[in-house]
Parts: C-alpha cells; structure tokens; sequence
C-alpha cells in the first residue's frame, strides 16, 4: 500500500490559490500515484481563522466533490485514492474542526468517515471552543486498507484517545494536525516538534499501529506550523519524515503485515484487551460504562 | 572493611529559569518567519532597519540578510546631535559585514525643531521625542524603498516597558521580540555579530553615558532570569525561594505590573456587537 502526505502550506483563507496548489501536488503525485493521500489540518484555509472560520467552514460534502474533482482532473483520474482532509465543517451553522475520509472512484466518490475534534484546545494561544462545536465521538471506520481512526491535533495528546481507537480495532492512526512550533530551547529540535515525536511513536509501538502524521506548514501571524509530516511503523519507527520547514510530500510504502508481526512480537494491545474490562469496573472512575441515570432524578428518590 | 558508598544521582532543582537558546536553529526559524510573513504574505521582498549600533537592531540586520539577501536590506542610521560616535561606527561595522544597503539621515533638525518650543523638556521626553522622531523616519523610508520596517523590540525590554509607546513597537513585522536579551547576545554570538556590539554596556543612547541597566536598576542577566519565573507564573515569594533579591523581584514584577497598557493597541470604548477585535475578529493574515 503507497502512502503520501501532502505538507499543505496555505495561504491564509485563500481557498481557490490553496486548492491550485493541492492540484499542482496531485499532478506531482500522478506520476506513482499513491492509494492514500492525507493532507494536515484546516489544510486549505490555513488554522488560525477567528470568527472567519463562519466565512470559511465547508459543508463536508461540498468539499468532498471539490477534492474529488481536483484529483480527476489534475491527478490520476482512473486511479481509485483515499483522501483524508482536515477542514473546518459547518453542518447546517455548527461549527467543528473536522476531518473527512474520502474514497475517489472512477465515476463516484463516497464520504467513509467524517472524525470531529474532540479536544478543542482553549488556552494560551488557541482559541478553537470560541468558535467551534467539539466532537462527541472517536469512531473507527473499515476502509479497503482495514480499519482506521482519524484523530485531530490535540485529540492524540490525550493518551486515552489512541488507546481506545486501538482498543477499537484501529490498524493505522491518521493524524490531521496544525501545531505552532514554540520552545528554542532543546538541542536541535524545536521542544513542541520533541513532544510530539515522542507521544506519536509511543503510541505507534505501544498498539501496534501505524501512524500517518500530517502537519500543516508555514507561518501564520507570527506564529509558525511545525511541518514534520512522517509515517511511523507499529514498532514505533519512524520511516520518513518531512522536514520543519515549508511545503512538501511525504511518501512510504506500508505493508499490513507488518502490525501483525510487531504486535507478535510485543503484545501490549492483547494485553490491554485482556486487563482493560477489569479496570474499567473500577467504581472509583469517575465516568464507566455504568447505566446513566436521567440527570434531573434525585439519587434517592422518595418512595 | 568500611561501608560501600553508594553512587548518588541527584536532580536538579524544578522550576529554574529556562533560558536555553538553540541559537542555531532560532536563526533557521526566524529566517522561515521573515520569510513567509514578508515575501509570502506581504509580497515584500525588502526590508528597512533603523541600526542603531547596539545589538538587537545588529541580530535582527543579521537575519533579514540571511533571509532576504544583502541587496534587499537597508539600514537606516539615524543619529542626534548627542549620539555617541560608537553608535555610528558600530552600525557601521553590521553594514560592512553584510553588504547591506546604508543610509544616514540625521534627526537633530526635526527633533530640535519641536523641542525649541519646549525648552524645559526632561531628558525623558526628550528621549521619546527622538524615538518618534526615528519612527517617522523610518516609515517614510519605508514607503520611499518599498521596504517593510521591521521591529527590534526584545522580550525583555517589551516586559519591562523600557521604550516609546508607538516608536520602537511600531513596525508590523518583529523577529526577535520573543526573545530575552541574554538570549538575543547568543542569538548575536552565533550569527557572527562583530564583538564589540555584543560585549558593549546596551544603550537606547538618548542621553550621554546612558545605560540600559543603570536606567532599569537591575543587570540583564538577573532580570531574564526573574522574568521567565513570573511569565511561569511563580509568586515573588517562590522567586526569591530561588535565590533571587527580593527586591529585583519587587522591580522587575512593578515594571511588568505597570506596563501592560504598553503591549496593547489603544483602548476603545465599545458600544455595540460589532466592536472591532472584540466581537469583529479577525487574524493579522487574513
């Protein structure tokens, strides 16, 4: 299976100059044309837009036809692809930072999956619950290429999030994301570029998944997109890596075989399956798959 | 026979400043910055720098060369008639060592034409009117050259409130200004900015002798240190825990506690739902 990421570097809100430029990485792509395509976060808007996400939002399906439209006529038109595209969605005037899983026929496209971000980071200088709706589930989803989930930015900084989309029978993890690079203080690397690095292959060797990580590009007001769009094997290797700076493709041959071998190997997910029941019988979680009751019902109620 | 002595590993103490600058990859950051927000946004490929001879107008020439090409770059020396000669010829020293483009022009007439009307002015007010005075300069260069001007304020000195409100804050585009000074000398070190900038006592050189640390009270160093703990958000007592002066905590937290108002546009009164960058909010890029 042949993978690519492409490493958007939008111009902020230009969607017609941001699609071109999409199509000029298409026609780039034609020429071995993957079966998968993943573009980062926001990837044709830019990711800080404020109130102007309400001017900006697409209506997943309308995005849908106009990436399939854009793959027709610049890319491979009679090579079937899967294209995952983070956007900013508006479904009937709500708002989410979304990412769609789209599967390009020759004559028809179909929308697989659409994942909505559940962590909606609102501090420092993020800004997303002010303007957007968050998510209310982490699906996986079957694709010709197995079962995957999508997760979006700070959706995968929450441990719990790929664990249950594993737990979930996720294979590959895809990784939408727009993250402002800060912290010049480590050696060689920027410390949030550190983080992340750190966070993705523990989680690609700890379930057995591959990771595709997309990170949008360039700088937006000051602050700058860290890029580094890579693919990480289910034993925690990376095996490519785009660099920090600018546009570019990343492209990778994976082999399905290769989670069952890891996960042979180092048998964490069928571990967790294992213990996990017990542990979620813990009355002292504060949520569990317990019966909820009807949030105006005393707890005691008067006989 | 004696005890074994066991090899003892021991941390250091938590919650100590950071102050770390990969100095080379902050000048391959701040390149791509300039970069994107000039060429890439703006469509400006040029750049115009007031160069004062001291050493964040010097790193920020360094960069703008590095990421725009010599040739795209313009200093601007801009001395009073009570500007010490060092300013002058170390400016000089950055031109030479980049090839960058120099132009001097000589505020003491403008400034001085204000000022006889008000003779009585404090060397402060003096001090601003020449900062604005530059400013002035500086922006009609800017439309004269198609030339972007672009900001030297560092981290340090806009925490502090140590410049002219809509003077040295002005230019649209700033690459250091996340930057502590300490961190804006290795920043200078690495890019090969000439010795004597770096080594020098900083001056805003709007008064003879003038030094920036006998105006602030307190030695760069120890203040970058103080300021990152109280931007960490540590009480002054904690800060101190850390063996610092009580009373470089006490300076530096009024400074900053005093000049907020100094790191934001005017205030407007709002009166409606449409109250711009308050309900109308848009991105600087968009």
């Amino acid at each position: 299976m042949k993978v690519a990421i492409v490493q958007c570097k939008p111009r902020k809100g230009e969607v017609a100059a941001n699609l071109a430029a999409l199509g000029d990485a298409f026609a780039q792509l034609a020429q071995d044309p993957p079966d998968l395509i993943v573009l980062p976060e926001a990837a044709l808007t830019g990711y800080f837009l404020e109130g102007a996400v309400y001017d900006l939002a697409f209506e997943s399906g309308d995005l849908a036809g106009r990436i399939a439209a854009l793959w027709r006529a610049r890319g491979a038109a009679r090579h079937p692809v899967d294209i995952v595209a983070g956007f900013y969605e508006n479904d009937g005037g709500t708002y989410y930072n979304a990412a769609l899983y789209l599967e390009i026929g020759d004559a028809a496209e179909r929308i697989v999956h659409v994942h909505r971000k559940m962590f909606l980071p609102t501090y420092g200088v993020f800004d997303e619950e002010r303007f957007l709706s968050r998510g209310r589930s982490l699906r996986t989803f079957e694709t010709r290429f197995g079962t995957i989930a999508m997760l979006i930015c700070e959706d995968t900084w929450h441990a719990i999030m790929p664990t249950i989309a594993a737990i979930k029978g996720a294979r590959m993890l895809i990784v939408p994301s727009a993250s402002p690079g800060r912290g010049l203080g480590g050696d060689g690397e920027l410390e949030s570029v550190a983080r992340w690095k750190e966070l993705l292959r523990s989680y690609a060797c700890e379930h057995g998944v591959y990771i595709l990580y997309a990170g949008l590009a360039g700088f937006e007001g000051g602050k700058g997109m860290t890029g580094t769009s890579c693919v990480i094997d289910p034993r925690g290797e990376t095996i490519v890596a785009a660099p920090l700076l600018g546009a570019a493709i990343v492209r990778a041959s994976i082999d399905a075989r290769e989670i069952d071998l890891a996960r042979a190997s180092l048998p964490l997910l069928g571990d967790l399956q294992a213990v996990l029941p017990d542990l979620l019988r813990d009355p002292a979680l504060p949520v569990g798959p317990r019966e909820r009751e009807p949030l105006d019902t005393p707890a005691s109620a008067p006989e | 026979m004696s005890a074994a002595v066991l090899p003892v590993v021991e941390a250091s103490p938590s919650g100590m400043p950071r102050l770390g600058l990969d100095a080379a990859l902050a000048a391959e950051w701040l390149e791509a910055f300039l970069c994107d927000e000039l060429v890439g946004r703006r469509g400006i490929a040029r750049a115009v720098i007031g160069l004062s001879g001291g050493v964040d107008s010097a790193v920020t020439a360094y960069l703008c060369a590095r990421a725009l090409g010599p040739r795209n770059v313009w200093a601007i020396r801009m001395p009073y008639r009570t500007s010490s000669a060092d300013s002058l010829a170390h400016a000089q020293l950055v031109i030479d060592a980049l090839g960058i483009n120099e132009r001097t022009i000589d505020i003491s007439a403008a400034v001085d034409g204000y000022l006889q009307y008000e003779p009585g002015a404090d060397p402060r007010r003096r001090g601003n009117v020449m900062a604005r005075a530059r400013m002035l300069v500086l922006f009609d260069q800017s439309a004269k050259l198609e030339a972007l001007p672009i900001g030297t304020g560092n981290k340090t000195e806009r925490l502090l409130g140590y410049f002219t409100w809509h003077a040295d804050d002005t230019p649209p585009v700033n690459p250091i200004g996340d930057l502590f000074k300490t961190q804006v000398w290795a920043l200078a070190r690495a890019l090969g900015v000439p010795a004597p900038i770096v080594e020098k006592a900083p001056s805003a050189d709007l008064e003879a002798d003038q030094t920036d640390e006998a105006d602030l009270g307190i030695r760069y160093p120890r203040a970058d240190a103080i300021l990152s703990l109280v931007l960490e958000g540590y009480r002054d007592a904690e800060i101190a825990a850390r063996g610092f002066a009580p009373a470089d905590v006490a300076l530096v937290r009024r400074r900053v506690d005093s000049t907020h108002w100094k790191r934001h546009l005017p205030t407007t009164a709002m009166v409606s739902n449409t109250a711009i960058n308050e309900f109308y909010l848009r991105p600087v890029d968009y």
